[in-house]
């Protein structure tokens, strides 16, 4: 399940467990200056931890009252290390907690650290616990319990999934980052004094405190595991249009971060603020933005949860017996032309048991409104967006594609399986190199014998150069493509007409193979009879791509 | 490829593309000019049937794409499926000037607005092809009119019908025999 978190030097210090079970909070004498600028700053119980840089997953998940006491009671213990800084560095132990006379720096006029509010707010642990945290705006506080756990998994519940497992993931406003490197930048001030340094890496992130809280109480409510990665994901977002405004200054400092793009809403992304960020001098940041962060009067609001689960893939082969019956949609004009598809037929029954909400259909290769596909049929890869359900067992599977078969006759689909992402890159693999086998009925305009097309069983290895065909050049390139015609079979049916089977390289254009597509296809039929010929029907007798791989009756 | 005699299917023209006709270009009579155009906008540009060099079944002399100092049609290169880099003609772009035997110059135009996408070199090689099979194989070219204009390109041309009455009455009157 949830992989404990195991590099901060702090593990090693102080992973007390007091008579209660309790973990003791792992901070050590030095951290209490920084934890009370902190807290003077606004900072709440949870982010103070995370700059102290503690990385103990059971500190985070106190309650957070319970955390602000413990912190409140950390620092009020009498204790100014800052005469005395090369001993408590090297000490490994939080030392003796002997009380100390000295009054705090910067805190002698308050006097009392019992928790006086206005002018000490460092020691106020009332405040620390009300107040939105000016870094955290409030996620680590009122969006981080078994409650928000609850609306969560609520909401997910509503959604009607099936999962075994999650990932949870959060988005945060940009802005945060912006705060976050205020506060930074106030506590390594803080340690450069105490003459120590920080790397900004060490801090803990929120989105990371914020599943180490969260995950356990998301897993208890749900009853499946909450993991790093799954197929199945569960967003959480926040936003606080109070600070919005917060990144504004970064574009006078760094406007090539800010380059408006067509898919964003605002060009303060997180990706283009962290960029920011990593750019500006300390000094610039500081003149431009307070730190610590200014105080803001609302928490962050949450925004709906949304649910993904990852596509499923479905594949198999399909056969096509109408020559009226598109492989998409065809619409011309915003009007629809033919009243059904290959892929909505397939795709339509399997709705009520996937319940996704979108589809990519795609095959191994294409054939025309008017071609039939017999034989073994195609094979085709759809991709199932966003299914409410993804397992299915073998007999479930081969009772969709019994419905498929029974929704309609214009279509019938073997081989139904589902398959993995990958899977379906081997059906695109070396479709050109493929062969593919036809059958077309031919119209000569000459009248023939038997024996005028008797030499075509003769024809082997036919190299054709072809222009792309006219009725397809408005959509793809102009090119001339080598195409091979391995065998041709003939069988005269009456002296305008008679029946070609082909054996071709993928990609070969028969029909234009046969009219000659106004001479742009050489060699053409026309010009191997030496008479008009047209074709008249067109059918794939077979696709032969060895995937995806029989399904046993 | 043309005509539907002996079938009772209609041709690959008659399938895919419909037939409009420009009529005496550039007011030299007769000389008609057909634009086929297919379901998906694509033209092709043809002499009409009633064009003097199929009329008179003149010999070719010569066919030349160099229709100016500077500019060759065989020089026309598109790439990509929006076919860059192809020229772009108006109506009364020139495609190629064809020479006939008894010394008569005829001038090809391209009848419509659109990007250039090739020229039939095969005819350059075998210049019957344009007497034997005007509509398919003896093509001039091939051109693509810009999307938004692929309905209105066709409104200053002639339908089958409007072109087969003004033939009709050209040797009706039998004014100007062709």
């Amino acid at each position: 399940m949830v992989v404990e978190f195991q590099t901060s030097q702090h593990q090693c210090l102080a992973n007390k467990i007091d008579i209660t079970g309790q973990a003791m909070l792992p901070l050590k004498i030095k951290d209490r200056p920084i934890v009370r600028a902190l807290l003077a700053a606004g900072c709440c119980a949870r982010c103070v931890l995370r700059f102290c840089c503690v990385g103990l997953q059971s500190a985070y998940r106190q309650t957070y009252e319970d955390l602000a006491t413990e912190l409140h009671a950390f620092v009020s213990e009498e204790g100014d290390e800052s005469n005395d800084t090369t001993k408590q560095e090297n000490s490994e132990d939080p030392p003796c907690k002997k009380a100390r006379l000295e009054t705090v720096q910067g805190n002698s006029e308050g006097g009392d650290p019992a928790g006086v509010p206005q002018t000490q707010p460092g020691t106020d642990v009332d405040a620390a616990v009300s107040s939105v945290c000016v870094v955290c705006l409030g996620v680590l506080q009122q969006h981080c319990d078994k409650t928000f756990a609850q609306k969560v998994s609520e909401a997910v519940t509503a959604e009607g999934y099936q999962f075994d497992s999650l990932v949870l993931s959060v988005s945060l406003p940009a802005q945060l980052s912006v705060r976050e490197h205020s506060t930074w930048l106030l506590v390594k001030k803080q340690v450069r004094d105490k003459g120590t340094c920080l790397g900004k890496d060490d801090v803990i992130q929120v989105k990371e405190a914020f599943k180490w809280i969260m995950n356990g109480l998301v897993s208890q409510e749900l009853g499946v595991p909450v993991l790093a990665k799954s197929l199945f994901e569960v967003s959480v977002g926040f936003t606080h249009p109070e600070t919005d405004g917060d990144c504004h200054f970064l574009a006078t400092t760094c406007s090539d971060c800010f380059k408006p793009a067509r898919n964003k809403l605002s060009v303060f992304t997180r990706m283009a603020v962290v960029k920011a960020l990593e750019k500006i001098s300390e000094d610039n940041f500081r003149r431009l933005f307070p730190c610590p962060p200014s105080r803001p009067s609302t928490g962050c609001t949450p925004q709906d949860v949304q649910c993904l689960h990852m596509s499923v893939f479905v594949a198999g082969r399909y056969n096509k017996f109408s020559r009226t019956l598109p492989q998409t949609p065809w619409v011309i004009d915003g009007e629809r032309r033919m009243e059904s598809s290959v892929e909505e037929l397939i795709t339509a029954p399997l709705l009520s048991s996937f319940r996704y909400e979108g589809f990519n259909f795609c095959s191994s290769g294409r054939e025309d409104v008017d071609v039939r596909t017999l034989g073994n049929g195609r094979p085709f890869a759809v991709e199932l967006l966003n299914p409410h359900r993804a397992r299915f067992r073998k007999a479930e599977v081969r009772e969709l594609q019994e419905a498929i078969n029974k929704s309609s006759d214009k279509i019938r689909v073997r081989d139904l399986q589902i398959v993995t992402r990958e899977a379906v890159a081997r059906m695109k693999e070396g479709e050109e190199e493929k062969t593919k086998s036809y059958g077309a009925l031919i119209w000569t305009r000459t009248p023939i014998e038997k024996d005028d097309i008797e030499f075509i069983n003769n024809i082997k290895e036919l190299e054709l150069a072809q222009k792309t065909p006219l009725r397809v050049l408005h959509r793809r390139p102009l090119a001339v493509r080598q195409r091979l015609i391995h065998t041709m079979t003939a069988s005269f049916l009456d002296p305008h007409h008679f029946h070609l089977n082909l054996r071709t390289q993928a990609g070969t254009y028969i029909k234009e193979f046969v009219h000659g597509d106004f001479g742009r296809t050489k060699p053409n039929l026309c010009e191997l009879m030496k008479a008009d010929t047209d074709i008249l029907e067109l059918d794939v007798e077979s696709v032969d791509v060895d995937w995806p791989p029989a399904i046993e009756d | 490829m043309e005509g539907a005699e002996h079938r009772g299917t209609p041709s690959v023209i008659d399938r895919y593309f419909t037939r409009w006709y420009k009529t005496d270009l550039k007011g030299k009579p007769c000389e008609d000019h057909c634009i086929l155009q297919h379901s998906n906008r694509i033209c092709v540009i043809t002499l009409a049937e009633s064009h003097p060099i199929l009329q008179k079944e003149k010999r070719i002399q010569s066919i030349n794409y160099q229709i100016s100092a500077g500019c060759s049609r065989l020089q026309n290169k598109v790439s990509g499926k929006s076919k860059r880099g192809g020229q772009f003609l108006t109506e009364l772009a020139p495609l190629c000037r064809i020479t006939s035997t008894d010394g008569e110059e005829y001038t090809i135009f391209s009848c419509i607005r659109g990007r250039l996408l090739e020229v039939n070199e095969d005819i350059l090689k075998r210049p019957n092809l344009l007497l034997e099979k005007p509509s398919t194989e003896g093509y001039i070219a091939v051109i693509l009119p810009k999307f938004e204009e692929s309905k209105s390109i066709t409104e200053g041309l002639l339908s089958r019908a409007e072109y087969e009455d003004v033939v009709s009455k050209r040797t009706g009157e039998n004014k100007e025999p062709c």
